[in-house]
């Protein structure tokens, strides 16, 4: 049995959530036990679809009633069960004595509200702080979470702020009635990797300040390496295990936590591979894209971004080049100006010394098929009306293949990523996420490209998903020798992947060197900031890295 | 955004547990059956005086006479063909030229986006009834111009929605993946983008052909049809003038412009219910 903590501040016992009639499995939660303690963080780690957001919504009584609800079993919290409590109390402890912060700070504050008002009204719900109080309170919360001017921030709507003063601002408002619990769901997945290191940080330092107890909901171990004292893995619904962090980090005991946690890529480079004499496929030449917002007709100039700058670099054949940096760095739109969806204004893309942005549309039609794109999202980027057999052959077919030709190869191209060959009869909507991306790797792969750009390709996947999908690319890429274009906020996966890295910052290449070099001594201070950021850095896994073929 | 719904599948089962649009559908089909039928259920000509004037409805003639002692039974059926025609045709036209003046504003952008779309809204400055008053009254009442008067009114909506649906499709990233493969603009609007916007574009259509039959019984209603057609606005607009001592002359065709609008607005929820489940689903 696990250690319970001493002071047990809730406490969940076989609980059970039902799910309406229909959907993929009949509990989303089943028989979950788990006590949190006050003063110590507690980490539920779960795939997607694992149930753990929506434990966290039972214990706030935030479930979409009636089509999802408790069936049995109860979450104890100072004496009462809040899955019995009438709504009435339920407010009155929501917000007061158990707070919840969101995934996305955006979308979960009022955009038409001042961050003030905001933070203020919870204390109108809850207290009888006049006005000026309420002001005064949230400036104190807001200095608090360590921003910078509170009474200038207090009068700014939550678009005007940056997305990890926006997440602050939350906490703030989940903190400024000094609840016991803190619930977190996913509070720093939608951030860049350096704020959601100070993110992290700033939970901590305020637990630990406010003796609170954290349910910390996340899909990340390393943010369970950074963070957690303890840590209960999820699975179908299920806890497959609970522990200390450390033990679970080191030695996990159930297969599941074996298995994801070797999923999470190591941060060190793959072996260096000599490269240094294959020949150049492709030189970029000082990329420059900037972006105008539309002058109308009586507003006369529109604002402008430098989304990519003076961009030089050299990919080799076989290579694979890794273009990290956070969001608004420029990477995306690098790689679009390469494959030609977006015009770069100024520089050179040479492929085989052709330079790309020169050739008109129909001139660059034959080099089309050299250069592949994968896109990040497997929902989005595949057409929800057409079959995958007629989306992978379409290519082809487009460039002078015979139809029954092209659905031949696709059949091939199917199996190669990894799937049934009835795939090619179905429709994107029946494919999970990481399915998806396959589909749209043998898409790129249709037109037998020579450079394969994959753009974030499973930034949107789980992680046991993520690694088989890097794997595959990995694979592929060895075998059809192909060169990569790899982008990626990611520095673990980059480190799976990629011979090379360049680091982007707003718009700047700041650092382009081997990744073994790169990793052993960044240079540039926003590469060091980048690995400083890393969550769970220093954490190396029991489990020996999968290393891709 | 029905972005993973599966095209056109389980959509009879959706419109079928539409109660209100289910019943709108048998009522279309009795009205197509009805306007399709009328040269066998009244040959002859529906001018024809065949009875005294002012018969009551239920008697010998279903609906009664008018002042002239035509069958105003007859005139209904017959009126049906024509409204249904110009509504039909009317609607698509409009949504051909909203389809193409949207379609191209919303996918290239930039000075055709600009052009078109004031273009656009210079047409829809003008109130569309009064717009058709004058079209018809510039062309000549006919068949013809009743047409051209409907879809030259109607379509701006129909542009503005493509011209929406359009924007948002072209940096969706399958659009994208079509560019980097090296489609055509023509292949990727024909084959990517427009498949994704039919359901909208239809919905959309369905409920014009509603208000383009507004529009022409309108018209009629003003003696501005077609003067050898048949049809329910001219009925009314004959039958005005004498409401008071014959009201059946103007209730039954009115009536008729009641029920037809009303089957087809259903009809167009439950397909709007039955194509975006998604949408439904969020309300």
């Amino acid at each position: 049995m696990q250690p319970e903590p001493a002071q047990a501040l809730l406490e969940i016992r076989n609980l059970r959530v039902d799910l309406p009639p229909g959907a993929d499995r009949a509990h989303a939660v089943d028989d979950v036990t788990l006590t949190l303690g006050a003063n110590e963080i507690l980490c539920v780690v779960g795939e997607s679809g694992s149930g753990k957001s929506v434990m966290a919504r039972a214990v706030m009584g935030l479930l979409p009633v009636p089509r999802v609800r408790v069936g049995a079993g109860a979450i104890r919290f100072g004496g009462e069960d809040l899955t019995r409590l009438p709504e009435a109390r339920m407010r009155e402890l929501r917000g007061r004595d158990i707070a919840m912060i969101f995934q996305e700070p955006m979308t979960a504050l009022n955009p038409v509200m001042t961050i003030g008002r905001q933070i203020a009204e919870v204390l109108a719900v809850h207290t009888r702080a006049t006005e000026r109080q309420a002001r005064l309170r949230a400036a104190e919360l807001l200095a608090a979470v360590k921003l910078p001017d509170p009474q200038a921030l207090l009068d700014a709507y939550p678009h005007q702020i940056s997305g990890g003063q926006r997440q602050r601002a939350m906490i703030a408002m989940a903190l400024i009635l000094g609840p016991r619990v803190l619930i977190a769901d996913e509070p720093t997945t939608a951030l860049d990797v350096t704020t959601q290191a100070q993110i992290l940080a700033l939970i901590r330092d305020l637990q630990r300040e406010r003796r609170a107890g954290v349910l910390f909901i996340t899909h990340d171990f390393g943010v369970v390496a950074e963070i957690a004292d303890r840590v209960a893995v999820m699975q179908h619904g299920r806890v497959v295990e609970t522990g200390p962090a450390k033990r679970v980090l080191a030695a996990p005991e159930h297969p599941y936590t074996k298995a994801l946690i070797a999923a999470v890529p190591n941060l060190a480079p793959r072996p260096a591979r000599p490269l240094e004499h294959a020949p150049v496929l492709l030189a970029l030449r000082g990329i420059e894209k900037t972006y105008r917002a539309r002058a109308g007709m009586f507003r006369g100039a529109g604002r402008t971004v430098h989304a990519v700058r003076g961009a030089t670099l050299a990919l080799r054949r076989g290579e694979t080049l890794g273009v990290v940096g956070e969001s608004g760095s420029g990477k995306s739109t690098l790689a679009r100006c390469v494959a030609r969806i977006v015009d770069a204004d100024r520089g050179e893309v040479l492929l085989d010394g052709v330079d790309l942005r020169a050739l008109s549309r129909r001139a660059m039609r034959p080099y089309r098929r050299r250069v592949q794109m994968v896109f990040q999202d497997p929902y989005g980027s595949l057409n929800p009306r057409q079959r995958v057999g007629d989306m992978i052959a379409e290519g082809p077919i487009v460039h002078g293949v015979a139809r029954e030709e092209a659905l031949r190869h696709a059949a091939e191209l199917i199996e190669l990523v990894g799937l049934d060959g009835r795939a090619l009869a179905r429709y994107p909507h029946e494919f999970s996420g990481g399915q998806r991306q396959r589909i749209g790797i043998a898409r790129a792969l249709a037109l037998g490209p020579e450079l394969l750009i994959a753009d974030e390709p499973v930034s949107a996947l789980d992680v046991s998903v993520q690694a088989q999908v890097l794997r595959l690319l990995a694979d592929i890429r060895d075998r059809l020798h192909l060169s990569m274009l790899f982008i990626t906020h990611d520095l673990r996966v980059a480190a799976q992947v990629c011979d090379t890295i360049a680091v982007m910052r707003e718009g700047e290449v700041v650092e382009y060197g081997p990744a073994a070099e790169l990793f052993a001594a960044p240079r540039h201070p926003y590469t060091q900031e980048l690995f400083a950021a890393v969550p769970g850095r220093a954490w190396r896994h029991p489990t020996r890295d999968p290393q891709p073929a | 955004m029905s972005s993973t719904d599966p095209p056109a599948a389980g959509f009879w089962r959706r419109f079928q547990r539409n109660r209100p649009a289910l019943f709108a559908l048998w009522l279309l089909g009795a009205i197509v059956a009805v306007a399709l039928l009328a040269p066998l259920l009244y040959p002859g000509d529906p001018f024809a005086i065949v009875a005294k004037p002012f018969l009551p409805p239920f008697g010998e003639h279903l609906f009664g006479t008018d002042q002239l002692g035509r069958d105003v039974a007859a005139g209904i059926a017959r009126g049906a063909m024509t409204s249904l025609l110009i509504g039909i045709v009317a609607t698509v036209c409009a949504m051909l030229i909203g389809v193409v003046v949207g379609g191209a504003a919303g996918y290239f952008g930039g000075r055709t986006d600009t052009l078109l779309m004031r273009t656009t809204e210079a047409f829809q400055t003008v109130p569309a009834f009064i717009f058709a008053i004058v079209l018809v009254a510039i062309l000549a009442p006919s068949l013809r111009s009743t047409i051209i008067a409907i879809a030259i009114v109607s379509w701006p909506p129909m542009a503005r929605l493509v011209r929406g649906e359009f924007l948002a499709m072209k940096n969706r990233e399958f659009v994208q993946a079509c560019h980097s493969i090296g489609m055509s603009d023509v292949r990727v609007i024909l084959r990517h983008i427009l498949p994704n916007c039919a359901s909208s574009i239809i919905v959309t259509g369905s409920l014009m052909v509603a208000t383009a039959i507004l529009i022409e019984s309108g018209l009629s209603f003003l003696g501005l049809g077609d003067a050898n057609l048949m049809s329910w606005g001219y009925l009314i607009g004959a039958g005005r003038t004498v409401l008071r001592t014959a009201w059946w002359v103007c209730a039954f065709p009115g009536i008729a412009i009641l029920l037809t609008v009303l089957a087809i607005n259903l009809f167009g929820e439950g397909l709007n219910d039955a194509l975006n489940p998604r949408l439904r689903d969020a309300a």
